[in-house]
Order: structure tokens, then sequence, then C-alpha cells
């Protein structure tokens, strides 16, 4: 399965580019990355949270980049799900913004995962990814995931319709705290 | 605290909810002074706006005090016990809409942006209390509101200016100063003002202050004609005549140059069989809107004008009349208010005395009466123009 999204951030691609190549950044606005710990200067570990409640862990490395420009990596080993991707970072008309332009390639297995992963990412899996550029911009250019209070958890707003009433949390649910 | 609730269509209830709190570095939490009830708030009663859920606190127009700040908000720009006036618009102030002073299409602050983006194209700013489509944020018809991005939109009121003189300022005195704004008014100018409700009232005031040389009030509701005839402007009542030969006769054959419609989705007709035609179609939800004073106003502009649309439309029109549009060089003009971008200016204009927004208030009600309010406002009870609410 391959994925492709593209949004535009109003900062310079040196910016967009640093906060995207620290990938421990990447589970602040990527729905189903739980953690990325950095192992070696082009090598990291990744978590995500599978949809039969287990976690799903794997390898990748990075196979390419360029700084201000280009990070293309893919995943190492043996992956549940093989996946790779390559995110460009393009200058755009305005001399102020960048483009973003993602591709993912999930290598979808048979089996009891595969029909997981396939009903995690539902009839319209692009939405995941364009609800992650989402929060990528909102992070850039305003410091943090927005929340309301119909959809207080950051990156499940999707997954939750329908929301909670548009009222103020309580106690309990503000402890919860939002997603990272 | 107590707040005003969407309880299903044709029902709201006053309920008690939690306090609201600092979600985002950049909120503030606002103890609110004075709040108002607003004609889209009927547009969301009546059940014409989806993915509204029963215990959504309502309301977008309010002002209070500050009482607590996020840390990201800093002290130069707000802080514990300021004054402000809230903008009912939540913009980030960062993204290339905000950058653009276009801020009710924010690209930033709409955690619903992908359910906006379905039924818009793209998404729109988040707005207090009007639907999960736009957010999913608790409105300001309640004793507290948070307030997102607080270091962007609320205007400071630092003078001795009463809280009705300046409550507007938070949705339809900039709506209605839009709207006439968007008609690129010459000296010349007839306005002819669809609507002689709240927003209309405002959009014939801005006519004027900018310059118009005669501004026409439409609407059918005696006390609302009266109303915009003692500030000055013409009335026209589409029940008692003919709007299209009234407008001939009062321009000279030239129809008027520029066209307000301040009604927007729910309009009524004189005309039984149109009314009905859109009525049963927005029943069954096969057109969502009765946009009979858009038609009519695209069809009364003298050729060459412009035609301004600040009424609210949510999707999907019938029989619009493009004819007209394309052939007799219209143009249409529109937007949901980017309040941020008038506030300043329009504060200025209340400071001088040259816009008196207090006009319109006819009730005023504690908020626990908000219910008797939205029955009064929408049913046009006891010459009810405009509500204010106090927590």
């Amino acid at each position: 399965m391959e994925l492709t999204a593209t949004t535009t951030i109003r900062k310079p691609a040196s910016e967009v580019y640093a906060y995207w190549r620290d990938l421990e950044n990447l589970p602040t606005f990527m729905a189903h990355v739980e953690q990325v710990r950095t192992t070696g200067s082009r090598t990291s570990h990744w978590s995500a949270a599978a949809p039969f409640g287990k976690n799903v862990t794997w390898d990748a490395e990075i196979l390419d980049e360029d700084p201000g420009e280009k990070i293309a990596w893919r995943s190492t080993g043996n992956a549940d799900v093989p996946n790779a991707g390559t995110v460009r970072f393009l200058p755009a008309p305005d001399g102020v913004s960048t483009e973003v332009h993602v591709v993912l390639i999930y290598d979808i297995p048979g089996g009891v995962i595969g029909k997981a992963v396939a009903k995690y990412f539902g009839e319209e899996p692009h939405q995941q990814l364009d609800d992650d550029l989402r929060r990528l911009k909102q992070v850039l250019e305003t410091g943090e995931v927005v929340r309301s209070d119909g959809a207080p958890w950051g990156k499940r707003a999707r997954k939750e319709f329908p929301q909670r009433p548009a009222q103020p949390l309580s106690d309990a649910e503000l402890a919860k705290g939002a997603d990272q | 605290m107590r707040a005003n609730t969407w309880a299903g269509r044709n029902k709201v209830e006053v309920r008690d909810v939690p306090d609201p709190k600092i979600l985002n570095k950049r909120d503030a939490i606002v103890r609110i002074t004075s709040t108002a009830i607003c004609g889209s708030d009927l547009h969301l009663v009546d059940g014409y706006v989806p993915t509204m859920q029963d215990g959504d606190v309502m309301g977008h127009e309010f002002m209070g005090e500050v009482i607590e700040v996020g840390s990201g908000v800093s002290a130069d720009r707000l802080r514990v016990g300021d004054r402000v006036v809230v903008p009912f618009p939540i913009a980030c102030g960062a993204c290339a809409a905000c950058a653009a002073e276009l801020y009710s299409c924010c690209e930033n602050t709409n955690p619903n942006a992908g359910i906006a983006e379905k039924m818009f194209g793209h998404p729109v700013a988040g707005i207090f209390g009007y639907s999960h489509l736009t957010g999913g944020f608790a409105g300001g018809q309640a004793q507290y509101a948070r307030v997102p991005f607080a270091d962007v939109g609320p205007l400071k009121i630092e003078s001795e200016l009463t809280d009705e003189q300046v409550l507007f300022l938070s949705d339809i005195l900039p709506t209605g100063y839009m709207g006439a704004e968007m008609c690129d008014i010459q000296p010349s100018d007839v306005v002819a003002v669809w609507g002689a409700g709240p927003v209309g009232q405002f959009a014939m005031d801005s006519a004027r202050v900018l310059g118009a040389a005669k501004v026409i009030a439409i609407d059918k509701e005696p006390y609302r004609l009266r109303m915009a005839e003692q500030a000055g402007h013409i009335p026209v009542d589409f029940d008692e005549v003919d709007v299209r030969s009234r407008l001939l006769e009062l321009t000279g054959g030239r129809g008027p140059d520029k066209c307000i419609d301040a009604v927007g989705m729910e309009a009524t007709h004189g005309s039984a069989h149109i009314a009905a035609y859109d009525r049963v179609k927005q029943a069954v939800r096969s057109e969502t809107e009765r946009p009979h004073a858009l038609r009519q106003a695209i069809m009364s502009c003298r050729s060459g004008g412009v035609v301004s649309v600040i009424g609210v439309y949510g999707g999907f029109l019938d029989k619009f009349p493009a004819g007209a549009w394309m052939n007799r060089s219209l143009t249409l003009r529109t937007g949901q208010c980017h309040v941020q971008r008038y506030m300043k200016p329009l504060l200025q204009r209340i400071e001088r005395g040259e816009l008196d927004p207090t006009r319109i208030i006819t009730h005023t009600l504690p908020l626990d009466e908000a219910e008797r309010g939205f029955e009064m406002f929408k049913n046009k009870q006891d010459n009810c123009e405009k509500v204010v609410l106090k927590p």
C-alpha cells in the first residue's frame, strides 16, 4: 500500500527538515507511532500501537538524506509490517513556506496482522497521513498540537466520532492529558 | 459552572458543566461578563448545521475578564485582570491565512479540519460553540470560557466603554462592517441590505459610514424595519410590496449598486410556491439552504454591481441564478468575518461615536433564561432584535 500526502508549512525548509530529522519528534504528530528511539546516526527503533492492543516494534535505517531537502528510510530486519518512506522539503512559491511531500509504502502481510493493519487504516487510509501532517504544521507554526473540548486528545481526534460534547473537561478527563 | 447547551433540535438547556481549564499553553480563561445570542445560533438550534452534539456549550459572542493565562501567553500581550472582547473565529496568527488577515480561514485552529475539508473542500478555522465541524470548541454562553490563542485574538478594552458598547465587536459589528466593506462603496452608491436583524442593521450603519448615498433595508418584520428607519435607512417590507419593483423605483430603474445578503440559509419568501420548493428540499436534506434573499439580491443588483454575502450558508443550494450573475458582470463576495482584522478600527469608530452598537439591544436576560431568549429571538416575539445574556 502506498500513501502520499502533502502540506505547506510557513517555516523555512531547514527548520522543517531539522524537526523531522530528529526522529524522536515523530510521535508528536504521527498518530500510530508511540515512540522512536535513535540508535545510531542513521538507525532508529520504532514502536507503534497495534490495533489488537499489542505494541509492534521494528528497526529502521535512513537510506538517503539531503539536509534541508529530503529524507528516505526503510524498516530493517524482520518487521511485522515492512515499510519505507520518503519525505521531501521544497520551497513554496511564496518564498517563505516549505512544501512537505510524504510517500509511505507498507508491505501489508497476510493473516491476522495484515487484517488488523487494514482495519486500522480503514476505508480512507490517506486520511491518517493527512491528519499527521496537519499536526506537524500545528506544532511547527504554533508550538503545539491544538486541543478543543470536543477533540481534546490530540492525535486521537479522527478516531473518536461522535466526539465528547464541546464542553470543558472534568478533572478526571483533564488528568489523562493529550496523546503524545 | 452554568452554561447554555445544545440539547437536540429546537432545544437548548442551561446546565451545570465543569469549569474550563487551560489545555494549550497559549490559552486563557475568561470570566464572562456579557454574552449574546446570534442569528447563526438559530441555524444550530434549528438543526441545519451538522455535527452538533447533545451537551455542546453554545455561544460565540462574549467578553469578560481574564482570570488565568497559559505559560505561552506573554505578559505584554495579555494578563490576568485584562478586560477583553473575544473574536468568534479562533486564529493562530502564524499560518499563511492569518498572515493574509484571513483569520476565519486559519489553517491550524480546527482539530476537526478533516471533516470541514470534506464539506468545504478546504478546512476552516475553529469557532467557539459552533459545531464539531468548526472544531468542537465550548462556547461563551457560560460563566467561563477557555480562549485558545489568547495572545492573538482578544481585544483589550482599556477605556470606560460599557459591555453593551463593545460586546458586538466579537462578531456582528465586524460581520456587518465586512459586508459593507466588500461592496467597495462609492459616494454615489445605493446599497440594499436583505435582512434587518442585528447583522443587517450593522451592515446598513457601516454602509452609511463608508459613504453610501442611500441605504435600503429589506425585511418583513415591521419592528425591525422601524428600527432601521429610525437609524436613517429606507425600509422595504417584502410582505407588503414587490421588492424588485420597489428597488427599481428607489433607484430610478438602475437597481441597487451594491446588495448585501444578511439573511443566509433560512430565508422566508413572499411567494408561497418558491418557499415551499426550498422548504421541502431543505427538509429532506437534498438542498441545505433556502436562498431566497441571495437569489433576489443577484436578480436586483445593477449590472456590474457587487453582491456581498454575510448571511450564513452551510452546504449546497438550488436554482442559483448563474445567468444573471455571469451575463450582467456581477461580483459575488463573501466570507465568515475575519473579525480580528476589524476589531481595533471599529473600536475607534465606537469611541468617536460614529457607530452605536447598543441601538439594537432589545432584551437583557440572566444566562439561566437563555432558553427563553432563544425562543423570543427565534419567534420574533416582543419585538426581539438582540438578546444580551448576563452570566
